[in-house]
């Protein structure tokens, strides 16, 4: 058997927001160690699952952390344009997550 | 020396949405040392900063400031605000200051002083910098500041530190209206002030700015307190049905940061790789093990920067017909044509927003094929008068009407419009700085003010 869940299933937050002007940052925060930990060895989410997943290349990804304390997993983008400028579609940069939810995951 | 400081946060941006009365009842009954709330973000984009402004509503302002004050000034401990009205120009400090006059007066206040510090920074002085010799440097991956950064730029703030609001503190201020300011620095500064050890001072200052985002479960707007010991932090949610856990609160250090582990402000680096969380209480989270990195040579300043574009107008449209809708991206390089061509000798920015397709995400959007039957189009036209830019955006508008598909049934009307009009919007700016300079002083990029307030020698209010 190979089910698969998805990353929003398994996480309890899944969230994104500016990190200053020219960058935006990603949090995926689990319940707990175990459900983080299944989703670390699991594989599917990594600096490869983010470059193909928002089709980016690897130097637009500034920081890649595996955060213990808080079962999280974070990455930070760079913004082509400083935020809110001409041509802003989002602001806060708070609406670029939701690919990530549907990220698969195997059971754990 | 005080064994322990207890600060409370009411509201990560104070005025942005009001503060939750409740809980922030439960955290004056406590009695805490001191209030402190930060207002402003660069989060908001460079608009309110160049056109000089909030971005909230005065009544917000006024009721999260009167909340504050009258639990301070009943209890006679400082009140701390960083960043004033969103942006914290010069203007957003004096708007400050005259709400606490007025709400001292509506109050009928005993005195009390009243500091305040103005944080603009004047581009003639980062002028003289650059022609010194001196570089500005980028903050993350911006090149060094250049002349043009300069030119282009409207208004530009300095960042504080703690400098001026410990220097406020020590001359005996009892309520503080800061411009531009690190957040973290509005809650350490009294911390610093008040002997406590840095890394624990800045750390408070972290996991306060934005008050119960730090507690779980979610809620905006809700107090939360943090008590500074000379050996650790602990971190308290005061709405009943908030915990500051080990989770909540170690998550927060993540938010809004590019990195978990590094927090920056003017001389030096809050440092939490080795931090160590422990729930101390049910609602109670305990921090050790963070450090403060002092920075070597010259205390640097953050400078933000922004720059006027042009005057903006918004052109709405939406599509229905199912072949329009298959060839959105024909259609938008039609009209974008077009107006190349119709305005080829002025400066302009044209953006279409397409909702429906990859409105929000651009070309991070993974999903590429449309499946809705309509879509909605945003048309952002900017230029430098008023008038072009209202030209260019119609005469965009107006070109997804009049769209020359071959396969399209339908004739002139290839757009639905609510309003056969294209409207104005604010001003556009741009962040132009996103810097750093080297200074002497801490202190020589802000301009403290002390006066007295007291409802007999108040003057009334214009």
């Amino acid at each position: 058997m190979h089910e698969h869940t998805t990353l929003g299933e398994l996480a309890k937050t899944v969230r994104s927001k500016n990190a200053g002007t020219d960058r935006i940052t990603f949090d995926v925060i689990f319940s707990d160690q175990q459900t983080y930990d299944h989703v670390r060895q699991s594989g599917a989410l990594t600096r490869e699952t983010v470059c193909g997943l928002f089709g980016v290349e690897d130097d637009r990804i500034t920081d890649f952390v595996e955060f213990d304390p808080a079962f999280a997993i974070k990455f930070t983008l760079k913004r082509l344009a400083p935020s809110g400028g001409p041509g802003e579609s989002d602001v806060f940069g708070c609406q670029q997550y939701p690919p990530l939810l549907s990220i698969p995951v195997p059971q754990p | 020396m005080k064994e322990q400081l207890r600060i409370v946060s009411p509201n990560g941006h104070l005025g942005f949405a009001p503060t939750k009365e409740e809980s922030f009842r439960l955290a004056v009954e406590t009695r805490p040392d001191y209030y402190c709330a930060d207002s402003g973000s660069d989060d908001i984009g460079a608009t309110a900063l160049g056109a000089d402004r909030s971005v909230s509503m005065e009544r917000w302002q006024r009721h999260d400031l009167e909340l504050m004050l009258l639990a301070a000034r009943e209890q006679d401990v400082p009140m701390i605000i960083g960043s004033a009205g969103d942006c914290g120009s010069n203007s957003r400090v004096d708007m400050f200051v005259r709400f606490i006059k007025e709400i001292a007066a509506e109050h009928d206040l005993p005195p009390f002083r009243l500091a305040y510090f103005y944080s603009e920074v004047d581009t003639a002085y980062l002028r003289q910098l650059h022609d010194d010799g001196v570089t500005i440097e980028g903050l993350d991956d911006r090149a060094a500041l250049t002349i043009e950064d300069i030119d282009a730029t409207t208004r530009a703030v300095a960042v504080a530190g703690v400098h001026p609001f410990v220097a406020a503190l020590e001359q005996g201020a009892d309520v503080i209206i800061g411009g531009r300011s690190s957040d973290c620095a509005v809650f350490a500064a009294p911390a610093i002030f008040e002997g406590f050890p840095e890394e624990h001072a800045y750390y408070a200052g972290k996991v306060l700015e934005c008050a119960s985002f730090c507690a779980e479960p979610y809620g905006a707007k809700e107090s939360v307190i943090a008590t500074i010991t000379h050996d650790d932090v602990k971190v308290t949610a005061m709405a009943p049905w908030q915990r500051c856990t080990v989770a909540s609160v170690a998550g927060h250090a993540m938010y809004e940061r590019s990195n978990p582990y590094f927090e920056w402000f003017a001389g030096g680096m809050l440092d939490m790789t080795d931090c160590v969380y422990e729930q101390y209480d049910e609602r109670t989270t305990r921090v050790t093990g963070q450090r403060v990195v002092p920075v070597e040579g010259k205390v640097t300043v953050k400078i933000e920067g922004s720059g006027r574009v042009g005057e903006k107008y918004l052109g709405i449209a939406g599509i229905r017909d199912p072949y329009t809708i298959a060839n959105i991206d024909k259609v938008i390089e039609l009209s974008r044509q077009q107006v190349a061509d119709e305005f080829s000798d002025i400066d302009y920015h044209l953006a279409f927003t397409v909702y429906g397709k990859n409105g929000v995400m651009g070309d991070l959007e993974p999903v590429k094929e449309i499946t809705s039957h309509e879509l909605g189009i945003a048309i952002e036209g900017i230029a430098d008068s008023a008038e072009v830019a209202e030209s260019v955006t119609l005469y965009a508008t107006r070109q997804l009407f009049y769209a020359r598909l071959p396969e399209v049934k339908g004739t002139a009307g290839t757009a639905a419009f609510v309003t056969d009009e294209v409207l104005p919007a604010t001003t556009s700016y741009r962040w132009t700085m996103n810097h750093i300079v080297p200074v002497d002083d801490p202190m020589s990029l802000f301009d403290l003010h002390l006066v007295e307030v007291g409802s007999m020698i108040l003057q009334p209010q214009a």
